[in-house]
């Protein structure tokens, strides 16, 4: 299983506590796990990237093993820690303002 | 509380609104420059929320409309400022978005389709953005002619449907505009907000970025009824509930001094559909106020005297139960208050 910690905001939405486990069939990647994670939850479609590019929204940071992953390509595989569910995928709300 | 009840703390709500057919059925627009949009729906008159869809696609290949320096800009959706219920069925509603367009769900807001005709009837390549966003921000009813609807665009202007949304023209003549390289021109002006009395859906009235307006003629034809309001920029603008010629408006500085002129909040109300105004400034602070009220913030109920209320940047509602003559606080302590909408229960 594939742990994913969101920020309150989000888990507030989905409604859940904590982190979430899914299962994510094939490569380990930013994009499978959120479209993994969206089709669990489709009130989180467009919260964490834009419905029709894809592309991450901009004040959204994806971190996985205490880096950071927000740049990487989103096809680019995850480290086996995220992929075994050793650690968690972490999308993060960027600190903004004051 | 539970949970649900706690789901919009701190987030911005752009808009709340019921349906005038099933008051329990609620609209709420959430939006998050972290998280993006969301739209949230409650079946038991707020109690629980749900969201439904989010995914506003322009129809076909979107183009461009003006930038702020005029050069063309790609459409990219970024919120929905207003939903508007539908007058007779629960589940259709309407929404106003920015990038400025118009969608429809017939579906109690799990899907949603644009109403392209507004945004390709060929003048959309000269919208530009207002300070606050190219948005879509005011939805009228027709509550006799279920073919008929206006909206307006900050900053585009206004326009008319005659055929429930498919075909739209522009509704500006009479308008003046001295920022636009042409102040006449059929597309551009920055109009915050228009207002309706159901009773007399061709009556409207318009508070433009500068001057309040009128339209006897369904937006035909406007003009100035400003009168003699100390500043006539400002916001909001709404109708007496049961006075079709009674309007109130929250006259402020000017466009880059964001608050009632000499600290002063006054409600301004007219009698006559304009031209004459009266301050109202029992129970509000009459100094040191630097607040403003925005363009959604105001809202009228349908009692017997007319309630009227409004919200501020600074958090504050005030409310009147006496159709202006005198206000009370009723919320002082919330973050900036960007709609106040009214259910009249019975």
């Amino acid at each position: 299983m594939i742990r994913v910690a969101l920020p309150a905001h989000l888990r507030t939405l989905a409604r859940v506590d904590g982190e979430v486990e899914l299962e994510v069939r094939g490569s380990i990647t930013q994009a499978t796990i959120l479209a993994a994670l969206e089709a669990r939850f489709p009130m989180l479609r467009g919260t964490i990237r834009d419905q029709q590019s894809g592309r991450r929204r901009p004040f959204i940071r994806f971190f996985a093993c205490g880096q950071d992953r927000s740049h990487d390509a989103p096809d680019e595989p995850l480290p086996h820690q995220i992929t075994s569910g050793t650690e968690p995928f972490m999308v993060v709300g960027a600190i903004a303002g004051g | 509380m539970g949970r649900e009840r706690a789901a919009f703390r701190r987030l911005e709500i752009y808009h709340v609104k019921g349906s005038p057919v099933d008051p329990e059925r609620i609209y709420a627009s959430q939006t998050s420059g972290w998280f993006g949009q969301v739209v949230q729906r409650s079946s038991d008159g707020g109690t629980t929320w749900e969201p439904v869809s989010n995914t506003f696609e322009y129809e076909g290949v979107p183009g461009t409309h003006q930038w702020y320096d005029g050069t063309p800009h790609p459409w990219e959706f970024k919120r929905v400022w207003h939903l508007e219920p539908s007058l007779t069925e629960r589940d259709s509603v309407y929404a106003g978005i920015e990038d400025a367009a118009l969608f429809r769900s017939t579906d109690g807001g799990q899907s949603w389709q644009e109403l392209a005709g507004l945004r390709s009837h060929g003048s959309g390549p000269h919208w530009q953005p207002g300070a606050g966003g190219m948005c879509l921000h005011t939805i009228l009813i027709d509550p006799t002619n279920a073919a008929r609807m206006y909206i307006a665009i900050s900053a585009a202007g206004a326009f008319r449907t005659d055929d429930g949304g498919t075909t739209w023209k522009p509704i500006n003549r009479g308008l003046r505009s001295d920022f636009m390289p042409d102040p006449t021109a059929e597309v551009g002006h920055c109009v915050h907000r228009i207002a309706m009395h159901p009773s007399r859906p061709q009556v409207l009235f318009m508070q433009k970025h500068w001057d309040v307006m009128r339209s006897d003629d369904a937006g035909e034809s406007w003009r100035e009824v400003s009168g003699n309001l100390p500043t006539d920029f400002g916001f909001p603008i709404d109708v007496h509930a049961h006075e079709p010629e009674t309007i109130f408006v929250v006259p402020i500085k000017s466009d880059s001094e964001h608050f009632p002129p000499d600290g002063s909040l006054r409600v301004f109300r007219s009698r006559t559909g304009g031209n004459e105004w009266e301050a109202l400034t029992k129970g509000l602070p009459q100094k040191d106020c630097y607040v403003n009220v925005l363009r959604d913030a105001m809202a009228v109920d349908s009692l017997d005297r007319c309630g009227v209320y409004f919200g501020t940047t600074g958090g504050q509602v005030y409310a009147s139960k006496d159709g202006g003559d005198s206000w009370a606080p009723i919320v002082r302590d919330l973050p900036a208050v960007l709609s106040v909408e009214v259910q009249t229960l019975q």
